[in-house]
């Protein structure tokens, strides 16, 4: 296909201050300053932040759903790394 | 709305996502993860053929919604006050916002916006036949509000749960954004109907034409849908058409009494036993004659959007050329 298409921009919104930018969607835009008019006009037409980013896609670098196992599974194991794991006496246990 | 996509026969829309080799243990583990009633995201592994459903019918889902916006955009300039123009232009813009989601969502899967947007200029995909009737009065609004997109969000909650997880976060953004349409479309047809005879007879024949293409929304019969067993185990399709067809029925005739207008079906009356509302045979022939291309508005539909494309074309190349220009003026300043 011959068209031009407009670069992928993925868009993070922050609904309000103390809270994290959560990642909301994406929009294509020809630059960063469009990205972000774009953003806003699809994804905050009801005042659902205060505050958004935009990224564009490929530079996000995201983890291979194959190497899963590797990734995460030895976290499995580690029971230790929660609080949960220590049997205090009960006059203590809400450490 | 709009998942008729899921019972028409039609080309497919090739996704070219990353190569999958069709892999026993892959399968088995995408099955349990169905089973388990989890969600599948765009970088797992899926089977081709559930790839392709998905890309069809989120891809369907988009194009009704920007084919949707314009016989409501029609009445924009002819909107009877400020407070109902600028209502109206609030919703046509939250059914662009809507395909602008669902084209996203579909983009995950391995198409491109620009193949998605030719498959639907060049005719090779459908959209909702529901768009292909035209909006004759100002009543037509309200009733499209009510019915069409009442029915709409019928079809649309059980999407929030499909199994795609894209798909999923898309639905239920929609929904939320769906039910001001619906109440903005009663609350216009309550104030018409509290006007003139000559008001409410616009509310009444408004009613008469969209009913039955409202009920026509839902698909073919159960028994008469094609896909629907494999979409039903995928997770992607979670309620049957006829049940969810039968859920709207029920809803409507009630809201029709306190409206004050009638259904044109003679057949419609409660059944105690069923403890539903009977109604009478849908005129499959029609909707198979518009899914095909020869409603009333298939032809302007089509070449309003193209139109659209085309003329927007030079702007969407300038703002490219310009980006392009500012680029090599910033890397030359680096």
């Amino acid at each position: 296909m011959e068209r031009k298409e407009w670069p992928l921009w993925e868009v993070f919104v922050r609904s309000r201050n103390g809270l994290d930018h959560k990642h909301c969607g994406s929009v294509h835009a020809p630059d960063a300053k469009l990205a972000l008019q774009v953003a806003r006009d699809v994804y905050t037409r009801r005042q659902e932040g205060v505050s958004l980013w935009v990224v564009q896609a490929d530079h996000i670098v995201a983890s291979d759903p194959d190497a899963k196992p590797e990734l995460f599974d030895p976290a499995e194991d580690k029971i230790y790394r929660h609080p949960t794991f220590y049997q205090l006496p009960d006059e203590v246990n809400h450490m | 709305m709009y998942t008729q996509a899921l019972d028409i026969p039609q080309q497919n829309t090739e996704a070219k996502g990353p190569r999958t080799i069709e892999n026993p243990a892959y399968q088995a583990e995408f099955d349990a993860k169905i089973d388990a009633g989890g969600y599948i995201e765009a970088k797992d592994w899926m089977p081709e053929s559930y790839r392709k459903t998905l890309v069809r019918q989120i891809s369907q889902h988009a194009h009704s919604e920007i084919v949707g916006m314009l016989p409501e955009g029609n009445w924009i300039t002819r909107a009877p006050t400020l407070k109902r123009k600028a209502i109206l232009l609030a919703k046509v813009q939250d059914e662009g916002g809507h395909g602008l989601y669902l084209y996203a969502a579909a983009e995950t899967l391995g198409v491109s916006r620009d193949e998605l947007l030719d498959a639907l200029h060049s005719g090779r995909a459908k959209y909702s036949s529901i768009f292909n009737y035209p909006t004759l009065t100002w009543a037509d609004i309200g009733v499209v509000g009510w019915l069409v997109d009442g029915a709409a969000i019928m079809n649309q909650i059980p999407l929030c749960k499909c199994s795609y997880g894209p798909y999923a976060r898309a639905m239920v953004r929609i929904c939320k954004e769906e039910s001001f349409h619906q109440r903005q479309g009663y609350d216009l047809l309550l104030t018409m109907m509290k006007g003139t005879e000559e008001q409410r007879d616009m509310v009444q024949d408004a009613v008469n034409r969209w009913w039955w293409p409202s009920i026509m929304m839902f698909g073919p019969h159960d028994k008469d849908s094609t896909h629907s067993a494999q979409s039903s185990r995928w997770g992607i399709k979670r309620i049957s058409n006829d049940d969810l067809r039968q859920k709207f029925v029920d809803a409507t005739v009630e809201q029709a009494k306190v409206l004050g207008v009638t259904m044109p079906d003679p057949e419609l009356k409660w059944n105690e036993a069923r403890g539903h509302y009977d109604f009478g045979a849908i005129d499959w022939d029609e909707f198979w004659n518009v899914v095909d291309g020869h409603g009333q508005g298939n032809v302007d539909r089509l070449a309003a959007r193209v139109k659209a494309w085309d003329d927007g074309a030079w702007v969407r190349e300038a703002a490219l050329e310009y980006a392009r220009k500012h680029d090599a003026r910033d890397s030359r300043a680096a």
